[in-house]
């Protein structure tokens, strides 16, 4: 039962190892594929998943090789068969496991801090597009700021969903928040820096575009943002990725890349319909 | 790596007179069948000794969490209002301290009766009852000094420094009535007509009483600092 | 002559507590001081939990692929939460939050750690019981207490919490506006979890106190099996982690019952309602939760990779490589485990800069993991390895090990959790590493000291067909998991509507079947369990010829373990591979001296 043992780790092995080579669910056309990168920071997200995979998926083979080897060869013996060590005994593994995986650590953990400084350490441009984004339960709304280039203050206790008013603004007594612009879309020209400022309206919520490669919670009284910019026209889906009661699963919303003609038509349009 | 010791003992068959549950390796301290009393010469390492040492440690870092949750609280929101302390916690912290003396004259005072040096059991007894009583009046004094919050419109909830002042308060509160649970164990036990209080039984629970009162001096110095 | 009475001169039976074999029913198997009874309480508390926990995923994965079809049964369980017995969304949630609950707390805190260690840490040392009996009865019924409160959740009011096992703020803190579950159920949850923490202490302080200190003669600390090991290391690991997770559970109950607010902020309108709470962290309760939390999965995974070593060493019949490395890599995993909670918050919204300080030691972790794996796998060279369905399940331990500790490389990278957080990825990794592994560790312990603790032998034809079904079974249902994952299927939804995520759906219908097969195969376990302890072959008493102190008396042990003698210690706990009076191995206690091996 030895050799089955082998045989089966072996051959799990393998079979584990396929999907992740050819993206896909054993030829199902069922794509396991990243979806492509529309951002100008995710290359260097998508190149450190790229290393951590061969370096996992080497790791991960040659164990469960090794296992089903050793076990093949090693079980079921003869009993008075001669007990063996392996070469270098402990020591040497020791030194292995300090030099392999220590330098594959350092070198995951230097290398992957460029990617996550591209997106968490700069500050956004000064020329970002500002857009506010509000994850309430269970809908993301958007804020543009609108000609004056100014956002009007929050009001929670004028939050009034019947009559549109998403974000609690008060235009009757603040200027400010007279030309925002509000919307249940996100949409934002190409090639160019947006700030996204988060806001959460009752529980945690999350933003998340795959394309994107953003991720970020959004925290109840936390001012958070995120920045990035788009490179590929296209309609995009955002969902919310943090557990915010029942309707979490179909709470989304789409972002719209645009060309800046576009964009600049869009806005006109939603301005109007304020 | 065979690793055998030193020429193999006959294994004992004696039964063993510390609730069998000794340790060490090494020899036993067998007492004398003559029932002297010194058979309660305790052998150590005692669990309840470790045992109390390792209670501590978690209540340690229970505290410690309720300190970091403080500071945390503090500097996430401009809600921080400065209470007063109320007058009457000084004067529970002077009868805790005394508790603390009262109850290690009681303890040294078992250890020499334990250690056979007299036949006087009601010493102890009476410096364990004082820290009894002290132990009382402090709780009773912390009831009190929430009272005196409460009087000037501090509950629970007011704010985030009341909710802290309650909380560790209160907590540390519970622990104490523990540590007076643990004190009136040993009152009975050294009251029993058979003596059977062990000195690694008082001095656990000695070290839990002292360490509520050093917890004591340590929430003070946060609710002073901090709150 | 002062009235501090001289009392009549004591005899040592008046003075010495001799443990005196109960003979009350109550007393020998309800509120039990004996070790043993307590360590098998604790197991079949752990087996109903799990068994409650499978049916749970049973029900999530069924309305994952098949949302409306009515499970039989289920409008029973609640009319409101499954009218029909088709599943609301948030009912789903309830019961994901139950299954997660369940499952880390009452089956992976309980089996590997509470159930085993209970019974076989005292034996292993030498000693006759726990240094504290009564804690450690109050300890098992403590957690009996918080399991029952945890399960009355599921018939109060709007049922079961929403939140997850892992109860976020403001979700988990602001009651009943929430929604559905966020009322009693949810205070109701953080009560039960605040008992066992109190449970989990009083066993921890146990396990220290009696490591330390009773053992016994010539039993040094380097003379303990891993096992002891692991279960001292967790108990350490578990003293300070579950001291924390106390006061956050206080902290959120106030929060919900005493209008307090230190997790919730100002300005919160839920269901149309602005929130009377001001000034608190969400991000507090996930520091908090976090800081037990990561310490809880090593909790959950230390002991089973204790028992898997001393079952492998014994199966090979050799030790392994070095005794000494897999003890400090051990401590080396607790200390560390410490360290890395942030991990579970690289985009929460915590500074970015704490990220990459989390990220280091979590990297790090994997290096003690590492060696401990190359030390299993090169022990196994040259050696004399047995297939029994106890060694089976630890082979398999290793191999699951290994695919769930992989994943970990990339969720330590924060730009790759940028990706990768809150998807299926995540969810396939902990089920590998803790669902899988550590179960698995729980199954080999299972069939290794069954015949000890029960005195009959269990069918080794049905333990043998239990793990091929489970083996395969577990790889069919959670690899596929890391694929969706990579695909950025997000976790925790009722239901796949997302435009991305309908394509998906096949994969996880063939995961659903899977989870039902492998569910359905467990029943052999269960039976072949039940079907043993009555009319099993009798077991002698060191049917694998193992060295360890607890074979050395018949199966079970006698009431206080050695029958009133002291053992005495003389060798290392892995004599395998010498030539002795007894065959290939060395009893730890036997005074025979053999020849060093080379």
């Amino acid at each position: 039962m030895g050799k089955l043992f082998a045989v089966i780790v072996f051959v799990i092995a393998l079979l584990s190892a396929i999907p992740i080579i050819t993206h896909s669910w054993f030829g199902s056309g069922i794509s396991f594929a990243l979806p492509e990168d529309i951002s100008t920071h995710g290359h260097a997200i998508d190149e450190q998943l790229s290393e951590t995979m061969v370096e996992a998926g080497l790791s991960f083979l040659a164990a469960q090789f090794v296992l089903a080897f050793f076990v093949w060869k090693f079980s079921n013996r003869q009993a008075n068969a001669e007990i063996k060590t392996f070469p270098g005994g402990a020591k040497g593994l020791v030194i292995a496991a300090l030099v392999l995986v220590g330098t594959e650590m350092l070198a995951l953990g230097i290398l992957g801090q460029k990617a996550w400084a591209a997106v968490y350490f700069t500050p956004a441009k000064p020329d970002a597009i500002q857009v506010q984004a509000q994850a309430g339960q269970f809908a993301f709304y958007f804020r543009y700021p609108g000609a004056d280039g100014k956002f009007g203050s929050l009001h929670p206790d004028k939050i009034d969903e019947g009559n549109s008013n998403f974000f609690g603004l008060d235009p009757a007594n603040d200027i400010d928040s007279r030309d925002d612009i509000v919307t249940g879309e996100l949409a934002i020209p190409i090639n160019r820096e947006v700030h996204l400022m988060m806001h959460a309206k009752d529980v945690g919520h999350s933003f998340y575009v795959r394309e994107l490669r953003i991720q970020q919670d959004f925290v109840p009284g936390l001012d958070l943002s995120v920045h990035f910019t788009a490179t590929k026209v296209g309609k995009y889906e955002i969902v919310c990725t943090q557990l915010c009661g029942l309707g979490h699963y179909n709470m989304k919303a789409y972002l719209s890349v645009l060309s800046q003609e576009d964009f600049d038509a869009w806005m006109k349009q939603k301005a109007s319909e304020q | 790596m065979a690793t055998t010791i030193q020429p193999p003992e006959t294994e004992s068959k004696e039964p063993r007179l510390d609730n069998g549950n000794s340790g060490g390796g090494g020899l036993r301290n067998l007492g004398p069948t003559n029932g002297s009393l010194k058979l309660v010469e305790d052998f150590s390492p005692e669990p309840s000794r470790t045992g109390v040492w390792v209670g501590l440690a978690a209540i340690t870092m229970s505290f410690a969490a309720f300190t970091s949750a403080l500071i945390v609280r503090q500097s996430t929101a401009n809600d921080w209002h400065h209470l007063t302390i109320p007058s009457i916690v000084f004067f529970n912290t002077v009868v805790l301290l005394a508790s603390s003396v009262t109850l290690e004259i009681a303890r040294r005072r078992v250890a020499e009766f334990a250690r056979g040096r007299t036949a006087n059991r009601s010493t102890p007894l009476v410096w364990l009852s004082a820290t009894l009583l002290l132990g009382f009046v402090f709780v009773a004094g912390q009831y009190i000094a929430w009272q005196q919050l409460r009087g000037e419109g501090l509950y629970l909830a007011s704010n985030p420094n009341s909710s802290f002042f309650y909380v560790l308060t209160a907590i540390h509160a519970l622990h104490v009535l523990g540590g007076l649970a643990g004190l009136m164990r040993v009152i009975y036990i050294l009251r029993r007509p058979v003596l059977s209080l062990r000195r690694s039984t008082m001095d656990a629970t000695s070290y839990y009483w002292h360490f509520m009162g050093v917890l004591w001096l340590y929430v003070l110095l946060v609710i002073w600092i901090k709150l | 002559m002062s009235d501090g009475v001289v009392p009549a001169v004591p005899t040592t039976a008046d003075v010495v507590h001799h443990h005196q074999p109960p003979q009350s029913f109550i007393r020998k198997y309800v509120f039990s001081l004996d070790h043993k009874v307590i360590g098998k309480q604790y197991y079949g508390l752990a087996l109903v939990a799990v068994f409650i926990g499978m049916v749970l995923s049973w029900l999530m994965r069924i309305h994952l692929v098949w949302p409306n079809w009515p499970i039989p049964g289920l409008g029973l369980l609640s009319k409101v939460g499954a009218p029909g017995g088709v599943m609301t969304p948030e009912y789903y949630l309830s019961i994901l939050t139950m299954h997660g609950t369940l499952m880390v707390f009452f089956v992976l805190t309980n089996a590997p750690f509470a159930a085993f260690g209970n019974y076989f840490l005292p034996i292993q040392i030498g000693a006759e019981d726990m240094a504290f009996p009564r804690f450690n009865m109050m300890s098992f019924w403590t957690t009996f207490l918080a399991f029952c409160i945890l399960i009355a959740a599921f018939f109060v009011g709007d049922g079961p919490p929403i939140a997850g096992w892992t109860s976020y703020a403001p979700l988990s803190a602001v009651g009943a506006d929430a929604g559905p579950g966020q009322g009693f159920g949810q205070t109701l949850w953080g009560l039960s979890i605040f008992v066992f923490c109190i449970a989990s202490l009083l066993g921890s302080l146990n396990f220290i106190a009696t490591t330390l200190d009773l053992r016994t003669r010539g039993m040094t600390l380097s003379r303990m099996p891993i096992c002891t090991w692991a279960w001292f290391i967790t108990s350490c690991i578990a003293l300070l982690a579950f001291a924390v997770l106390l006061p956050a559970c206080l902290l959120l109950i106030l929060d919900r019952v005493a209008g307090t607010s230190f997790f919730i902020p100002a300005g919160l309108v839920i269901s149309d309602r602005l929130q009377p709470h001001s000034g608190g962290s969400p991000l507090l309760w996930q520091h908090l939760f976090w800081f037990f939390g990561h310490p809880e999965v090593y909790i959950a995974i230390l002991p089973a990779m204790g028992i898997v070593s001393h079952i492998l060493i014994n199966s090979m019949r050799r030790p392994l490589l070095s005794h000494k490395v897999i003890i400090y890599c051990m401590m080396g995993i607790g200390f560390l485990s410490y360290m890395v909670w942030g991990h579970h918050m690289f985009v929460s919204g915590m500074n970015p800069f704490s990220s990459l300080m989390f990220s280091f030691p979590t990297l790090v972790i994997t290096i003690p993991a590492t060696i401990m794996t190359l030390i299993w796998l090169g022990s196994l060279y040259g050696s004399r390895l047995r297939i029994t369905a106890a060694s089976l399940f630890a082979l398999g331990f290793i191999s699951m090990f290994v695919s769930g500790g992989v994943s970990g490389f990339f969720l330590a990278q924060p730009s790759i959790d940028i990706y990768l957080h809150a998807t299926y990825f995540v969810v396939g990794h902990f089920h590998m590493v803790m669902g899988v592994a550590a179960i698995f560790g729980v199954f080999a312990g299972t069939y290794f000291w069954f015949p000890k603790m029960t005195g009959h032998m269990m069918n080794e034809s049905l333990g043998k067909l239990h793990f091929w079904l489970t083996f395969i079974g577990t790889y069919c249902i959670f690899m596929p998991f890391h694929y969706l994952g990579l695909a950025g299927n997000v976790r925790r939804y009722s239901a796949f509507v997302d435009d991305f995520l309908v394509p998906l759906i096949p994969v996880h219908r063939f995961i659903t079947i899977a989870a039902l097969c492998t569910g359905a195969a467990q029943l052999i376990f269960l039976y072949n369990l039940i079907h043993s302890r009555f009319r099993g072959a009798p077991a002698p008493d060191n049917p694998w010829e193992c060295t360890s102190l607890e074979w050395i008396m018949p199966s079970p042990p006698p009431f206080d373990n050695f029958g009133g003698k002291h053992v005495v210690v003389y060798h290392d706990p892995y004599q395998y591979g010498v030539k002795s009076s007894t065959g290939d191995y060395l009893m730890q206690n036997s005074p025979e001296q053999v020849e060093a091996r080379t």
